[in-house]
């Protein structure tokens, strides 16, 4: 709701196609792309008549921008993929850098540290945009964390199949993030941010864990 | 089928499917992609020899080699001789040459040449081995060896301490340089051994902590001839 | 799952655990990462650089049989054997033969992961030659008996408190805390060993085309050592280390010490062209280079991954993958670690054996992003999952996958599953952690996020309707 909010502040109209789902990224990474593509060409068609969607998630705009082309490659509905992955942004790329806004006028007092989800900032580029957005509300102190790049270890299935390595990667990067004093440990990706809580709840710390676009709906 | 054969058979099948080319950073160009000449994106070189020698002597420094720009031959002789007295040398290992013949004439140390075949454990009981070279690299602080510039394989690194004489119109702004001056030197009879020497031996293999003296030599000194 | 996926997660298990390994890898790294930057800003664009390098390995590797034809026709030329191995078999009894032609009776051997991976120090022993290992760490893990962990720092998992004990148990050194002095005592076993083997064997890092040589990496010199002194030197390279000419070096040098190692250059890089030539004073009788294939081709004839065989060794993404890190690189199993082992393990010993490699990542994209030669690291990782469900789909994913799309092409029963995953919810903390507990490999080390009392979905209906 509140990438909505703060789109709406903007002065934009913002539709939400009830009969999505989802991007089609669990099957995508598990190696099942003809799976991927049902779930994918399903997106595509709802989103086929949208002028720009935006997406809450670095992750999920990963899979539409930079892996729906290859999903695609060589595949009749092609073009359609590029079409899609050309309007779709992630909601800090969308603001900075389509809007060329940075203040979105938002207030939040507090200690702030920004984790940098993968796949926004490896697959989009996606650094800066976080961290200029967060610097103009007003009231919010930005702390970096040491190695804010590496990876909280959530992967998707990774985090299941895997949890052991998964676990230890989240421990080093909570560690990272209780190590700045910040009260709030923030990010543009739902699931870094879900397994950050779930590692410093065990841990029994009171970092608490918020996404990107909260932060920025407060007023 | 030989296994030349079988092996050149198996990339010829495999390359007739095509990957796809990297982009290339900055556009078009005339010629293959590949041919273009590194030196824009490596790291910079000064222009002026002036300026070469200053970033050799600050990169052989950085290196922990010893580095030491001497007026005349007399200055070089002294050093080395200094070199021997602090050192305890009773051994020097050298090959014959201009330079290394005019440097060991006042030494008095016991000489192994090596220029017509050596016993290995005479060489390896050398306190220094002392040699000409093929090349200095401003870009790197290297010194560049060959077999016929530096006595053989051995000379320049089975003996503790290695010191090298150069001459000013041997140092060359780069890498690139000084593998275009062999090449035009040699021509198509290389040498078969070849060596870009960047300070002392050493190792990160305990902890990844530097130590020096590893194999080779534990100290190399560098000194320039006009 | 197979033997080598249970031994992975084994071994993973343990490392994961172990709080002073993840602490020595995260300090012996720190160093390196510091470097690593210092001297990647000194090129005046590491971007440029690295483009250049992907372009120059392209070309290689693309017109592979050309440039190793005029590699071995240049090298033949001025007296080198060349043996083309099409296998490891191949190359293991090549240069047993060589050894015994020579009545060889030791043997010293520098670094060379190509010779790990054909197990060329067990055949050499078995067929009765005693083997060294010169460079430091791979003589320390030789004397554990355990393989490399690393790349190109084959004992940085151990403290040097683990190698004053080591040395003092199998050389009889005194105990030292000093890694200088124990250094020294490598130093000094190693000396008498290249005076006296007949025979060194190496790897080489790059061999290049024009000129028909070799060139040789290193920092202590032991590789120096190995090439000089011995009467026979035999090179195992890899088919894959071409490069077009020799001023491209000037290029690949300086990328692989940053990249590799945090050095502006290495220590000693040297070019091998022949055996002594005519009135040189030293240098091998002989020299012979083993070209291997082993399967390299397979990786070749996968367009999509081929430049998998652009590596060249650097290890720079071993020193940044969260995987590596944790795990260390034992767990790996095999020859090549990290994620360019990940990639080309599968196709080198098998994607069926090897796949749980490829799966055991986040998929962050780090490795990519440090590759010196731009290899798209982390997407083969994906490629080769999509590679192994298709030659070998498992029914019970089949079915979930399944599951899935279903799911996700009817929103009513996406919806009527996170209702009853919200329903579910104080059931699921009551179990939390247990056998019957539906999220166990999560919920046993972390919390589950209590799901919003309101999707999305139930929001934005409420808000239209008002």
């Amino acid at each position: 709701m509140s990438i909505v909010h703060v789109l709406e502040r903007l002065g934009h109209t913002v539709d939400y196609p009830e009969a999505q789902t989802c991007c089609g990224q669990p099957p995508f990474n598990t190696g099942y792309w003809d799976e991927a593509r049902v779930v994918a060409e399903r997106q595509m068609a709802i989103f086929r008549d949208a002028e720009t969607v935006v997406l809450a998630s670095g992750s999920c705009a990963t899979m539409v921008r930079v892996f729906y082309p290859e999903l695609f490659h060589r595949h009749p509905r092609e073009a359609e993929a590029r079409a899609l992955a050309a309007k779709t942004f992630e909601f800090s790329d969308f603001l900075v850098n389509r809007l060329g806004v940075l203040d979105v006028g938002a207030r939040f007092p507090g200690r702030v540290t920004f984790h940098d989800g993968c796949h926004g900032l490896r697959e989009l580029g996606s650094k800066k945009a976080p961290r200029q957005l967060l610097q103009h509300v007003k009231g919010l102190e930005l702390v970096e964390m040491t190695e804010a790049e590496t990876c909280c270890g959530f992967g998707g299935t990774f985090a299941v199949k895997f949890p052991m390595i998964s676990t230890a990667m989240g421990e080093v990067k909570c560690a990272s993030i209780t190590g700045t004093g910040a009260d709030y440990v923030v990010s543009n990706d739902s699931s870094c941010l879900m397994q950050i809580r779930g590692v410093l709840d065990r841990q029994g710390k009171s970092t608490k864990t918020l996404h990107l676009a909260e932060v920025l709906a407060q007023t | 089928m030989t296994n030349r054969e079988i092996i050149l058979g198996r990339i010829r099948e495999a390359l007739k499917v095509s990957a796809p080319h990297p982009v290339f950073h900055t556009g078009a160009t005339e010629q293959p992609l590949f041919t273009a000449a590194p030196q824009k994106w490596l790291p910079p070189v000064g222009q002026t020899p002036g300026e070469q020698i200053d970033l050799f002597r600050q990169n052989a420094e950085a290196l922990k080699a010893e580095f030491r720009a001497c007026a005349n031959m007399n200055e070089a002789l002294q050093h080395v001789k200094k070199l021997a007295a602090v050192g305890g040398w009773k051994k020097i290992g050298r090959h014959r040459g201009e330079l290394t013949d005019a440097v060991v004439r006042e030494l008095g140390l016991v000489e192994v040449q090596t220029d017509h075949g050596y016993a290995v454990d005479d060489l390896e009981s050398c306190d220094a081995g002392l040699t000409e070279c093929e090349a200095l690299v401003a870009q790197t602080g290297s010194v560049m060896v060959s077999a016929p510039s530096a006595g053989g394989r051995a000379l320049s690194v089975l003996p503790p301490h290695h010191v090298v004489l150069a001459r000013r119109n041997q140092l060359v702004s780069d890498l690139g340089a000084a593998l275009q001056r062999v090449q035009e030197k040699f021509k198509d009879k290389f040498p078969s051994f070849m060596s870009f020497i960047s300070g002392p031996s050493r190792t990160g293999d305990i902890e990844r902590i530097l130590v020096l003296g590893a194999h080779g030599p534990k100290k190399l000194t560098i000194l320039l001839l006009p | 799952m197979n033997v080598y996926a249970k031994e992975f997660n084994e071994s993973a298990r343990r490392y994961t655990a172990d709080l002073h390994h993840r602490d020595l890898i995260h300090k012996a790294l720190s160093g390196y990462y510091a470097k690593r930057d210092e001297f990647k800003n000194r090129f005046q664009s590491w971007s440029g650089a690295r483009d250049l390098a992907a372009e120059i390995k392209w070309e290689a590797i693309n017109h592979l049989d050309r440039y190793l034809d005029e590699f071995v026709s240049k090298l033949e030329a001025r007296g080198t054997k060349v043996f083309w191995a099409p296998d490891a078999q191949a190359a293991r009894d090549y240069i047993v033969g060589v050894a015994r032609q020579h009545q060889v009776r030791a043997v010293i051997k520098s670094k060379s992961m190509t010779a790990e991976e054909i197990h060329l120090n067990d055949a050499l022993e078995k067929a009765g030659f005693e083997i060294a290992e010169s460079d430091l760490g791979e003589y320390i893990v030789q004397l554990r008996e355990e393989p490399p962990y690393h790349l190109v720092f084959p004992a940085m998992h151990l403290t040097r408190q683990q190698i004053s004990d080591l040395f003092h148990d199998k050389l009889g050194s005194e105990p030292t805390n000093n890694p200088e002095d124990l250094t020294m005592v490598a130093r000094r076993v190693m000396r008498r060993k290249y005076c006296k083997a007949e025979m060194g064997i190496s790897g080489a890092n790059f061999a290049i085309a024009e000129t028909g040589m070799i060139s040789i990496t290193e920092n202590e010199g032991n590789a120096r050592l190995t090439t000089s002194l011995p009467k026979i030197h035999v090179a195992l390279v890899g088919i894959e280390k071409v490069l077009p000419r020799l001023s491209d070096l000037a290029l690949f040098l300086p990328m692989l010490a940053t990249a590799g190692a945090g050095q502006s250059i290495t220590c000693y890089n040297t070019l091998y062209g022949g055996p002594r030539q005519p009135g040189e004073p030293d240098g091998p009788e002989e020299f012979h280079v083993v070209l291997l294939d082993n399967r390299r081709t397979e990786l070749l004839a996968d367009a999509e991954q081929r430049d998998a065989l652009h590596c060249i060794r650097c290890g720079a993404c071993l020193n940044v993958c969260p995987i590596f890190k944790n795990v260390g690189g034992h767990s790996y199993g095999t020859t090549y670690q990290g994620p360019i082992g990940s990639v080309i393990t599968p196709h080198l010993r098998g994607l069926q054996d090897w796949k749980h490699l490829s799966q055991a990542s986040s998929l962050c994209g780090a490795c990519t992003e440090a590759c010196p030669v731009k290899i798209n690291l982390h997407h083969h990782l994906l490629h080769n999952r999509r590679n192994a469900v298709r030659a070998h789909p498992t029914l019970l994913e089949k079915l979930i996958q399944f599951g899935f799309v279903r799911m996700m092409c009817h929103p009513a029963l996406y919806q009527f599953a996170a209702s009853v995953g919200r329903l579910a919810q104080p059931l699921q903390r009551w179990l939390g952690g247990t056998i019957l507990d539906p999220v166990r490999a999560w919920a046993k080390t972390r919390s589950f996020p209590p799901l919003a009392k309101k999707s999305f979905r139930e929001l934005w209906r409420e808000r239209k309707a008002s």
